[in-house]
């Protein structure tokens, strides 16, 4: 590993002891995540947010304008939905007095709104925020070349016929061609590698085979599979489009996905020998999700039930290279201030956004080297229990609309922690650039 | 909320006008204002006590003397507009035509209504007309006579005296065609269809729109003469006015206009049509022969029905007055055929709607429904969002306690009614207002039980909800009068016609219709096609014979209003539901909704049989006089309040023939003694159940 620097040792926190007033997520829904094919999906981004804001409002005991402010996660905003987070305050009726904003920090935007709502409310700027992600990968546009663009501009100033005819003569085919800015975004900026490389570093690095992460991604589909039978998918809220049809189920999801089917797979990112296939790497797909995080005095003023108080919540920088280990960098750090062990932990959402990097923070966690350098720990962190790690499937079958992930996984951890009897539970993910997020929770 | 009501009155600017003196006249105008801005000079008309301008005699005289007290003034330019928020001016004042009779002197009025308008035309200095909301019939006529229209977008205009049997009677057939091209112009006044002013603008109505805030502006660029203006015409249209071009167009409309309406039913458009073929080309021969031309239709029985059906129409709106709804939230129970288009309609008037169902996929159709009503209703991607945002399925039913009315739409059974009733009162406003939409189950039924039956009536809606203007509101004895004023004054904001009926079998439209759809049936089964029995009744006047709109709204749902009719009518003896009605619903053939009733459907149309409908005058008595003896038998019930709200019930739910004014008109036409007689008849004939209602007696005084 190239520049990591060690660790900033933080303060520890008092035990458990929220920073400021007690925060509670007291409510939350999101859609069905829909997988990105070859056109644009039915939703755009703020579409989607209004489909789960919706219902998810229209439940509560307060009214939409009592909303203090909404804050949303997205990373592709739609040029029709500027500041997407005002957007769809407006359309989910809070009324013109309610501000509405938007953040990014790429994977984990949906966090970010929530952890932006929790410091705000901890200190008494506010009562009641709507937080939440949303995001419509299918409506990634396709740009212009730069040449192609300055081409446009060059013809729309022209004024004369003279002007006109010279411009077009300037006219090159190679004007057309679109870049995808999907595959743009998916790339590093910085190290100019794209995500599932960094994926295929770790996997090297930390000996993750083909097969493992195969094994692993079906588990996925199984689990997920397993929990849409069940009807353990409580936030999710069904949608339905101008045309009348139904969206209420993830769309990804492989039933009878096998190890061996996925072993077909070729490599999607570094042909021919690479371990990174299509089949175990998160889906391109359209969500959104929303949290409700209340004050105790609007938990009081409206008579809301709290469904957990929200800790505290870190934010760890390693190399872009390797983001995938951003999990393990901010969940061990939110733990170390907090004096948590891995044992304390009931619960884990960890954002898959590929399997071989899910694994290798598995692996980094009993790698003694990389607890005791590059997590500044005494002692190895251990081995997380397969059985409260994504209990119910993850991006790789799921999808992850990378705006909204944050978000569900934060929701969707606080359902599975009541279900398993956990206390404390964290959610956390990898951020393209080089960062990884994680937010502790408690069961109220 | 307060504050949001308080914001958005910062985006709704006041009227734009001059804060100069204000002219006096001896006497004072009662209808206008003649104000100073600089040198230009302002005609504000604000009719006296009536919250929207219409031309009335009283108004036209007050313009004449305005006009020449302001052509003394030698002003720049005179700007024309109206000083209320509702609108420019609606149109005549329609009330001034009822019970013309007399040519001769329809003719004087309009010949000094004309008088004026030539004074606004040839007056001298430039006119302006400003022009916000609606620009209707003569209001635009006077319009047209100023130099420049300049229109808010929010502006429609049009010509909609086709509605009331005539055709523009001001000089709004030749200016007009003066500027828009002939095809454009005749086509607004034969369909009265309104314009929005960026399409008045590109056929020539109008010379300029913008927003409200840019008035003052925009007259002092038309002063200058820096306002182009509009020319729609062309040289195609110029050559439109002309032999032989002339010729084929008209021949052509009368092809397209017979196909929806019959001449001897509805002269006004074929009238218009004979006068832009003969004087087309000559404005000053157009110019009196309009004006026979109106004077003859307004004195014509299908005008002067079709103005009673105006009247009619203001009546029932006239129910909805003195309340006011205070709802935002409407909750629907039951996404069926009903209940989702109630609930897009609803979304569709700007409610905030909660659908709900058992089932995602019960409620789904609906939407996608409702996707075509917006589609076709709203015109920017923006409001059709808007209207989709407002309406959100809710399996839950989150919206029950959060919505100022909740409207039960599920099957007309008792019991599942009372289960949803139950619920609903449980989560329920205080001051939320629970309703039914049943049109066979008594409301005193369906009230029992209730913990409050205070705050429940029925709402009724016809199918289908987006064309039928008509909704029955059912009182019962418990309910309370606010709650029913409230309810009736919801159904005016979904811009509908509130009729508040009292309880009883089939209510009024069901009750008079049934009799007469029992008849048709019985034709049927002696053996006479229904392509027959359907045309005999087109032939009448209705839209739709009784066989297609049996098939239309649904074979059960006729046969359970039947059956619920038979048993419980007692002032008459009903005939039996003939068994092949049973059969064709026993083995589901239950109309349109499942392609095969009576008739085969395909693509939303029956297929009806070449060359077999001939209408049978004989047919006519039997299935007419069914409908007028059940009307008779509602008003001895006292259903509602009046033979004129009976026959507004028949022509706003369920389209009664309109150019005949409604059925009980239509009887006191034919004369009461000689109906009674014919049903006589018809009793001897073919049994009791023709035998002469009560209801005649009171209705012949």
């Amino acid at each position: 590993m190239a520049r990591s620097p060690s660790p900033r040792k933080k303060a520890p926190a008092k035990p458990l002891e929220a920073m400021g007033r007690p925060v509670y997520i007291v409510d939350g829904a999101r859609t069905p995540f829909l997988k990105a094919g070859t056109r644009a999906g039915p939703f755009s981004p703020v579409d989607l947010a209004v489909q789960c804001g919706r219902p998810l409002l229209a439940r509560q005991p307060f009214a939409p304008s009592d909303i203090d402010e909404v804050i949303l996660g997205c990373v592709n905003v739609a040029a029709d939905e500027v500041n997407p987070g005002r957007v769809a305050a407006l359309r989910l009726g809070c009324g013109v007095g309610v501000p509405g904003w938007t953040v990014q920090r790429n994977c984990a935007s949906g966090q970010q709104s929530i952890d932006t709502a929790w410091r705000y409310v901890a200190a008494g700027h506010a009562d009641l925020i709507l937080a939440g992600g949303a995001e419509a990968l299918s409506h990634a546009p396709l740009l212009f070349s730069k040449a192609g663009a300055a081409w446009f501009g060059r013809f729309m100033s022209a004024r004369t016929l003279s002007q006109r005819l010279q411009a077009l003569t300037a006219f090159r085919p190679a004007f057309v061609k679109p870049e995808i800015s999907l595959l743009t975004g998916l790339t590093d900026p910085v190290v100019k590698i794209n995500m599932g490389q960094t994926a295929e570093i770790l996997a090297h690095r930390f000996g993750i085979s083909r097969r493992q992460a195969d094994e692993y991604s079906a588990r996925s589909h199984h689990r997920l599979a397993a929990a849409h039978k069940e009807g353990r998918l409580e936030e999710l809220q069904p949608m339905v489009d101008r045309k009348g049809r139904v969206y209420d189920f993830d769309t990804g999801v492989r039933p009878d996905n096998s190890a061996d089917q996925l072993a077909k797979l070729k490599p999607a990112f570094e042909r021919p020998f690479g371990k990174v296939t299509a089949g175990n790497s998160s889906q391109i797909s359209d969500g959104a999700s929303w949290t409700i995080i209340a004050s105790e005095d609007a938990v009081k003023r409206f008579g809301l039930k709290p469904m957990a108080r929200i800790i505290d919540c870190q934010w760890g920088s390693c190399d872009p290279a390797v983001m995938g280990l951003g999990p393990a960098l901010a969940s061990t750090r939110v733990m170390q201030r907090h004096g948590l062990k891995r044992t304390d932990i009931g619960a884990w959402e960890l954002n898959e956004a590929f399997a071989a990097q899910v694994l290798s923070c598995l692996k980094a966690w009993t790698d003694k080297d990389f607890c005791q350098i590059l997590l500044g720990l005494d002692e190895v962190f251990g081995e997380v229990d397969h059985d409260r790690l994504n209990v119910d499937g993850g991006a790789i079958a799921l999808g992850h609309p990378v705006g909204a992930s944050g978000n569900r996984i934060t929701l969707h951890l606080i359902h599975v922690m009541r279900r398993l009897g956990a206390r404390l539970g964290i959610a956390t993910e990898c951020i393209g650039g080089g960062m990884g997020g994680a937010m502790l929770v408690e069961l109220v | 909320m307060a504050t949001d009501q308080a914001q958005a009155a910062l985006t709704r600017p006041p009227l734009t006008l001059p804060d100069g003196e204000s002219i006096a006249a001896d006497p004072p105008f009662a209808h206008w204002r003649l104000v100073t801005d600089g040198d230009v000079l302002w005609a504000i008309i604000d009719k006296q006590g009536a919250s929207a301008n219409t031309l009335s005699k009283g108004v036209l005289e007050d313009l004449d003397r305005l006009l020449d007290i302001a052509a003394k003034r030698a002003p720049k330019a005179l700007v024309i507009r109206s000083g209320k928020q509702s609108g420019f001016i609606a149109g005549a004042e329609i009330g001034e035509f009822v019970g013309q009779t007399d040519e001769a002197a329809i003719r004087a009025m309009i010949d000094s209504g004309l008088a004026v308008f030539d004074k606004l035309a040839h007056f001298p200095a430039p006119t302006i007309a400003l022009i916000h909301g609606f620009c209707l019939g003569g209001g635009l006529e006077l319009a047209l006579c100023c130099r420049y229209r300049i229109a808010t977008d929010d502006a429609r205009l049009g010509f909609p005296e086709v509605m009331l049997g005539l055709h523009p009677g001001l000089a709004g057939t030749w200016r007009s065609l003066a500027v828009m091209k002939p095809i454009d112009a005749m086509t607004a006044m034969l369909t009265g269809k309104t314009l929005i002013a960026r399409k008045a603008k590109s056929q020539g109505l109008v010379d300029a729109v913008t927003e409200e805030r840019h008035f003052a502006e925009a007259v002092r660029w038309a002063i200058r003469g820096d306002v182009k203006k509009a020319d729609a015409k062309g040289p195609i249209g110029r050559a439109m006015n002309f032999s032989p071009l002339r010729g084929i167009i008209a021949a052509r409309m009368e092809r397209e206009t017979a196909a929806k309406a019959r001449r001897d039913h509805y002269p006004a458009p074929f009238a218009l049509i004979d006068l832009w073929k003969a004087h087309g080309d000559d404005a000053s021969a157009l110019r009196p022969a309009e004006t026979r031309s109106f004077a003859h239709l307004l004195t014509g029985e299908t005008s002067q029905n079709l103005v009673r059906c105006f009247f009619l129409r203001e009546k029932l709106k006239g129910y909805a007055k003195g309340a006011t709804h205070d709802m935002t939230h409407v909750h629907v129970i039951g996404a069926g055929v009903m209940g989702g288009d109630i609930a897009a309609w609803a979304a569709l008037r700007g409610f905030r709607v909660t659908l709900e169902d058992r089932e995602m996929k019960f409620i789904a159709p609906a939407i996608g429904r409702a996707g075509e009503l917006f589609q076709r209703r709203l015109y920017t991607p923006k409001d059709r969002q808007s209207a989709f945002d407002r309406l959100m399925p809710d399996v839950e039913g989150s919206g029950l306690a959060r919505a100022d009315l909740v409207i039960e739409v599920v099957p007309e059974n008792p019991d599942i009614k009372h289960q949803v009733y139950a619920r609903a009162e449980k989560a329920m406003k205080k001051d939320a207002i629970l309703a039914s939409n049943t049109s066979s189950i008594e409301l005193e039924d369906l009230a029992k039980g209730l913990k409050r039956p205070e705050r429940f009536c029925g709402i009724h809606f016809f199918n289908p909800v987006a064309q039928m203007p008509l909704v029955e509101m059912v009182t019962h004895e418990g309910l309370d009068d606010k709650v029913a004023s409230r309810a009736l004054s919801f159904i005016d904001a979904l811009d509908k016609l509130p009729l508040p009926v009292k309880s009883a079998p089939g209510f009024l439209v069901n009750r008079a219709l049934t009799p007469y759809m029992m008849e048709a049936f019985l034709a049927f089964a002696e053996g006479i096609k229904p392509e027959v029995i359907d045309a005999t009744m087109e032939a009448f006047g209705m839209p739709m014979g009784p066989i297609e709109l049996a098939d239309q709204v649904g074979l059960d749902v006729g046969l359970h209003v039947a059956h619920v009719l038979k048993a419980e009518v007692k002032d008459r003896a009903l005939p039996d539901v003939p068994s092949w009605f049973e059969d064709l619903v026993k083995r589901g053939s239950l109309g349109k909704k499942s392609g095969k009733g009576v008739y085969v459907w395909k693509d939303g149309k029956p297929q009806k049989a070449e060359g077999e409908a001939r209408p049978d005058k004989a047919l006519e008595d039997r299935l007419v006089l069914s409908l007028l003896n059940a009307m008779a038998d509602c008003m001895a019930a006292g259903l509602v309040e009046d033979a004129d709200a009976a026959d507004a019930a028949m022509i706003f739910g369920t389209g009664f023939a309109p150019f005949r004014g409604g059925p009980l008109n239509y009887a006191r036409k034919v004369g009461i003694a000689t109906v009674v007689e014919r049903l006589e008849a018809l009793e001897k004939a073919h049994g009791p159940r023709f035998a002469p209602s009560k209801g005649w007696k009171t209705l012949g005084a």
